[in-house]
């Protein structure tokens, strides 16, 4: 069966809701939101922090093929194994905000576990931002893509 | 690109938001959707021109009096975007499921 991911962003709110089913047992689940390591590998991100407890906080790092650096930071506020986390997110030196997320870790049966992560956004603007970036991107990458092939037809 | 780009800027705005809520269940004219809002009758306008600018809105002429109504060509594009950003999330998520599988089958 296809896991499929659901993104729940009802219009004019500032919050959206992400859903997923893993065929997995919840223990793994919250095991790869744990340790740094795992987090490091699905997330393809280099982690400087991450302190997983009440009053901790995290800082990643990622670089993009062309080796520019994005940063994101987060204070965590509640560390539950196996149930939840709460935390804050910031992608640094963007229009975004910080935003505040609650992950919620459920077990379905003994090999499957499904995540809800509750994101509310400063502003509804904010969070349409956010949900525009990628498609906004693929665009732009669409437009590089046809500009390099028309400057190969010169 | 500069039309889809709009696209954006144009839903950004609560009203034109509200604007095309209000248009999706029924045509209507300019009048009827300007009394839906306490916002000035130019202001109203205006977003209905930027709305079909980016094609969001489109206008039927019946007589004298113009209709506006939803593209749902132009809205399966609004759709699509949110599709882009799932998508993101559907590999991020699945990158986890394998990088998972791996780590238990290790050990």
């Amino acid at each position: 069966m296809e896991r499929k991911t659901k993104i729940d962003a009802k219009d004019g709110k500032q919050e959206l809701v992400i859903t997923r089913e893993f065929d997995l047992p919840l223990e793994l689940l919250f095991k790869a939101y744990e340790e740094a390591e795992l987090v490091e590998q699905w997330m393809g991100t280099k982690v400087l922090k991450l302190e997983n407890k009440r009053h901790g906080s995290y800082q990643f790092e990622t670089t993009d093929p062309k080796g520019n650096k994005y940063g994101f930071n987060g204070a965590i506020h509640a560390f539950v194994p196996n149930r939840k986390i709460i935390r804050t997110f910031e992608f640094e030196n963007t229009p975004f905000g910080v935003q505040l997320e609650v992950l919620e870790f459920e077990q379905l049966t003994d090999d499957s576990s499904k995540l809800t992560i509750h994101t509310v956004f400063e502003s509804v603007a904010q969070r349409d931002q956010m949900l525009q970036m990628p498609f906004a991107q693929g665009i732009n990458m669409a437009h590089n893509r046809l500009q390099e092939i028309i400057s190969k037809l010169k | 690109m500069n039309l889809r780009r709009d696209v954006f800027q144009a839903i950004a705005d609560p009203t034109r938001r509200a604007i095309l809520l209000l248009v999706a269940s029924q045509s209507m004219t300019a009048g009827a959707i300007a009394s839906n809002f306490d916002t000035a009758r130019p202001t109203v306008s205006k977003h209905l021109a930027i709305l079909t600018e980016c094609e969001l809105l489109e206008q039927e002429y019946n007589g004298r009096e113009v209709y506006y109504h939803v593209n749902p060509k132009k809205m399966k594009e609004l759709s699509d975007f949110i599709e882009s950003f799932r998508k993101i999330w559907d590999d991020r998520f699945n990158k986890l499921e394998s990088v998972m599988k791996k780590y238990k089958s290790k050990k």
